[in-house]
């Protein structure tokens, strides 16, 4: 494989306003969805496949003294039941999880969180699998648990993971960026300080679709076919061929369609393994699939940071520094998904849109007895509670300054010629032009007169707040100097394919579940090459039919994957110019490109399209030294720098003295990813993920009570927008294109999420700023919004 | 299987008879026993809607139904939906407005707006935003949903102008 590094500029590329490929296109993916004729794990059916099903641990802490699987065995339909034990003979009782940890997949010694994994059955039908679950005896000695993120580290605190050699206390790690001594001199020196603690609160991706898989290992040549719910396909085939020992040329991983990730089908579960494990026990093919409760409890959460944060500015609004101590409540596992080198993800981007002069956090993770996870739910690896912190703090120095909101914010803002700009923690943002993406988001807004209403409500007693957020992203990891998973490259391939008569396929290494990959790549290729893009078919998902490359997640698809399109499509294009100029009697450099042909310069009438090239490239043509035959091509493609999109988003809300209801009135969102490859698409992915956010800042939270019982693990309690709670949201955009990406294209998905939650509290913290509430923490429930304008302390959840 | 039951379902214009446990969940004995694999489940305690299918026209959550209790009834499923090959207009629709991204919810929601739509013809954006508050969805942030189901109402389903491809359109920068 080639390793392309250089970036070709795009000789088609006019506008870079422009959308690429066709821009607004319908989507490919939507026929069979509408029809039901989707192919999702559940829905695959294999000869002889048996179900699996977990019993799980009913406690938060306890030593396992025994399980008693006899009357389990005894069911007629039981096949197998697997336990700890028997994995500890198969070297497979642990697993390596993403952070240089390791996981229980099943208990062997101690139960650490409630929901965790304790013992396998393996029966004929799915009834028969649950069933046999109530068969098995377990006999616990409890143990007092650590939930309390705070308390993980007092003295005498009970050692969660006293299975790692020589542990003593729940210490996970120590992470810091920038420069501390810098910063506190400013901080020392400075006229105003705000300091205020934030907590963003545990939350779960709860994608519609939980995780599933089904395991066909084949006992005669050794191989093992694996259908799951995975958002990076071909890492977990590497991991399992280090796991399992299964060498990796006889493992395939395919990832169907899937309902939806946001982040919850990154890393490998137990289940998967289970499955694995089941399938090559009995020699038929394992399903199994969680239920709600199940995905709730055990699969990855998002956030649980308890934030400390601190911002220092002149008197006059000029912000001058920003730092921070966290807690990262990690759960019982270090099992979060990030880069190696980033045990905090990408939280040092809490600089935020600001020029400041300094910069310092420091991030502590500890263990608590709760499900493992922390990197999920949009968040970009942190950027959401980076820009939690930056932008609520901002806020809080506004109010403090008694400055708007807007205003400081367009006071402090990087400059457009200062990119590319550096920031105090070590990210070089690509682009940006941070004010008229603001001035349109007011002006959508109506800001001014906002205000004049908000005014107005005030004097009558009514409760009306207007909160912004401005942020930048930090997405498309990235160049493999710097990023890896496991010791994986965050590089991307991509395979294109022009058949003899013109129509295309093009194979990535990411894997979509459900952000239109399948159009959208397409379009790129159409862009590049001129081919109409309902010829072009976009294969992912099978480790088999795909380049090797990360998968999806992080938003980095456009900005990698998206990349290795665009380049593979020119290598194509660049082969397909000594084609033509070997069909047209002419040399390579007297041909000029248009979209979707080479011509002779000075002379338009002659030339070739890429579909006739095509043709001439698969037949009997006389070709150069040098050129072979057929007209594909494969790349590898190492970005440069991450993609650093941005947005100016204004939420209004509307409370309800009486009963502490909040009700957001409207939503407006200007992003800026640069070049727009489909803006529908894009639209959508921003619909979803204010939806999201405005979730997280209403209602969504995953809790515990003292005893480690998992409070939310349902749709009973666990809750999500419906239709009935969120607004219309009105969009906008503009258009600063990434200057090192192919396309000028940068990642989108996950902005909204990242961006909308501190717009949301924003607003519910001005609103409520007649009863001098100046802070409060997500989920912002009535019941919580009631105790704060009572001036009490929040209750539990 | 003493205990199993003999039912007969119509389902998708097709008659079934079937031993049944009791037990059984509709929704399992359309996905597992029928192959009608388009009706999926997203949750455990009949929040989510994505099962949802008509019976005799009516929109139920297939989750927290026995198959025992569909005998002698009429099943329609997201795949009885198109006629002929030809998709249903909300169908149509969903695929016009972006109204679906992962596509996980899309048969319940489109089953659910096929009742909704039965019940009310004409309703607002309020009336539709409350007809679909029992499902779901984790992608689109629901307001092309609501466009979709209103632009079936309002007729205006198959004429794309105002949702579809303008080949080579500038946009600098503005209201989307």
């Amino acid at each position: 494989m080639t390793t392309v590094s250089e970036h070709a500029p795009n000789p088609a590329a006019g506008d870079p306003s422009r959308p690429i490929g066709f821009g607004r296109i319908q989507r490919k993916e939507d026929p069979r969805f509408v029809r039901g004729r989707g192919n999702y794990v559940d829905d695959i059916v294999l000869p002889g496949m048996l179900h699996g099903a977990i019993l799980r641990a009913p406690v938060a802490h306890a030593r396992l003294l025994s399980i008693d699987a006899s009357e389990a065995l005894a069911h007629p339909k039981v096949v197998a039941v697997i336990t700890g034990k028997d994995l500890e003979a198969l070297n497979l009782a642990w697993a390596p999880t993403l952070s240089a940890d390791v996981q229980a997949v099943l208990v062997t010694d101690k139960v650490r969180f409630q929901g965790q994994e304790v013992a396998f059955v393996v029966a004929e039908d799915r009834y028969a699998a649950r069933d046999a679950l109530e068969l098995i005896n377990v006999d616990y000695e409890f143990l007092p648990p650590v939930i309390d993120a705070r308390k993980a580290l007092d003295d005498g605190a009970p050692v969660i993971r006293d299975d790692l050699p020589g542990r003593t206390d729940n210490h996970i790690f120590d992470w810091e960026a920038g420069d501390a001594a810098e910063t506190d001199a400013i901080f020392a020196s400075a006229d105003v300080v705000v300091a205020q603690e934030l907590v963003y609160p545990r939350v779960h991706p709860a994608p519609m679709e939980t995780c599933g898989a089904v395991a066909d290992y084949d006992t005669v040549d050794g191989r093992l076919t694996l259908y799951e719910t995975t958002q990076a396909p071909h890492a977990h085939r590497t991991l399992y061929a280090m796991v399992a020992g299964i060498p990796e040329h006889k493992i395939r991983v395919v990832s169907p369609d899937i309902g939806g990730g946001f982040g919850n089908k990154v890393g490998i579960y137990p289940g998967y393994i289970l499955a694995v494990v089941g399938s090559i026990v009995t020699g038929k093919p394992v399903k199994w699939v969680e239920d709600r409760s199940e995905n709730l409890m055990s699969t990855s959460f998002a956030r649980d940071y308890i934030m400390q944060g601190e911002i220092a500015a002149t008197k006059e609004g000029r912000i001058l520094a920003l730092r921070t101590n966290v807690l990262a409540d990690h759960g019982a596992f270090n099992a979060t998904a990030q880069p190696t080198k980033n045990p905090a993800g990408f939280f040092h981007i809490f600089t935020g849109s600001y020029d400041l002069a300094a910069a310092h956090c420091k991030v502590t993770g500890v263990y608590t007895n709760k499900a493992p996870g922390g990197v999920a739910y949009a968040c970009s690896f942190r950027v959401t509670e980076a820009v939690y912190l930056v932008e609520r703090m901002v806020d809080i120095l506004a109010r403090k300054l008694e400055m708007d909101p807007a205003e400081l914010r367009l006071k402090n803002f990087i400059k457009p010629e200062q990119f590319p700009y550096a920031n105090k923690t070590g990210w070089v943002y690509d682009s940006g032009n941070y004010e008229p993406a603001m001035r349109l988001s007011m002006e959508m807004a109506g800001y001014d007169e906002l205000r004049r209403e908000q005014k107005e409500k005030r004097e009558r007693g009514e409760l009306m707040g207007i909160g912004i957020s401005f942020f930048t992203e930090t997405v498309g990891a990235g160049p493999r100097k710097h990023f890896d998973i496991v010791g994986l490259g965050m590089a991307d391939g991509a395979e294109l394919r022009i058949h003899p008569t013109g129509k295309a396929v093009v194979r990535i290494s990411v894997q979509s579940q459900g952000q239109g990959h399948e159009t959208t790549f397409a379009q790129i290729v159409a862009e590049e090459l001129g081919i109409p893009p309902e010829d072009i078919d976009v294969v992912h998902g099978d480790t088999d039919q795909t380049p090797f490359g990360l998968g999806t997640y992080g938003s980095r698809s456009t900005p990698v994957s998206g990349g290795a399109v665009a380049m593979v499509s020119r290598k194509v294009r660049d082969k397909a110019r000594f084609i033509a100029a070997a069909m047209l009697e002419t040399r390579a450099e007297d041909l000029e490109w248009e979209k979707g042909r080479w011509f002779v310069k000075g002379d338009p009438s002659a030339g070739k399209t890429i579909s006739e090239i095509a043709l001439g490239a698969h037949g009997t043509l006389t070709l150069p030294d040098g050129v072979d035959g057929n007209l594909d091509a494969e790349v590898t493609y190492d970005p440069p720098n991450l993609t650093f999109p941005f947005g100016a988003y204004i939420c209004v809300v509307d409370i309800d003295p009486g009963t502490g209801h909040v009700k957001v009135r409207r939503f407006i969102a200007v992003d800026d990813c640069g070049t727009r490859i489909n803006p529908m698409i894009i639209e959508g992915q921003v619909h979803g993920g204010l939806t999201d956010g405005v979730g997280m800042a209403l209602m969504e939270m995953i809790s515990f009570d003292e005893d480690g019982n998992c409070l939310s693990g349902s749709f009973m309690d666990y809750l999500i927008p419906t239709a009935m709670e969120v607004p219309d949201w009105e969009t906008g955009f503009t258009v600063t294109p990434s200057p090192h990406h192919p396309i000028g294209a940068k990642g989108i998905g996950e902005s909204a999420t990242v961006g909308s939650p501190p717009a949301v509290v924003n607003a519910i913290v001005d609103a409520l700023a007649p009863y001098g509430v100046t802070h409060m923490d997500m989920p912002c429930t009535p019941a919580r919004v009631w105790e704060a304008m009572q001036g009490r302390t929040r209750p539990p959840v | 299987m003493a205990s199993s039951k003999t039912i007969t379902v119509e389902v998708d214009d097709v008659r079934y008879t079937d031993d049944v446990e009791p037990r059984l969940l509709l929704v399992q004995y359309l996905r597992e026993r029928l192959g009608k694999t388009g009706t999926l489940v997203g949750c455990d305690t009949t929040n989510c809607g994505a099962c949802t299918v008509h019976l005799d026209g009516v929109s139920v959550k297939s989750c927290t139904m026995l198959a025992v209790q569909a005998d002698g009834h009429k099943v329609t499923t997201i795949e009885g939906m198109a006629q002929d090959g030809k998709l249903a207009p909300l169908q149509e629709a969903f695929h016009q407005c972006h109204a679906l991204q992962c596509g996980f919810c899309t048969p319940g929601m489109i089953m659910q707006s096929a009742s909704l739509l039965k019940e009310n013809p004409h309703p607002t954006e309020a009336e539709i935003r409350d007809g679909l508050e029992g499902n779901l969805c984790r992608c689109t942030g629901y307001q092309n949903i609501v466009a979709a189901v209103k632009s079936v109402a309002d007729g205006t389903v198959y004429d794309d102008s105002g949702v579809s491809t303008t080949a080579g359109e500038t946009e600098t920068a503005g209201v989307s």
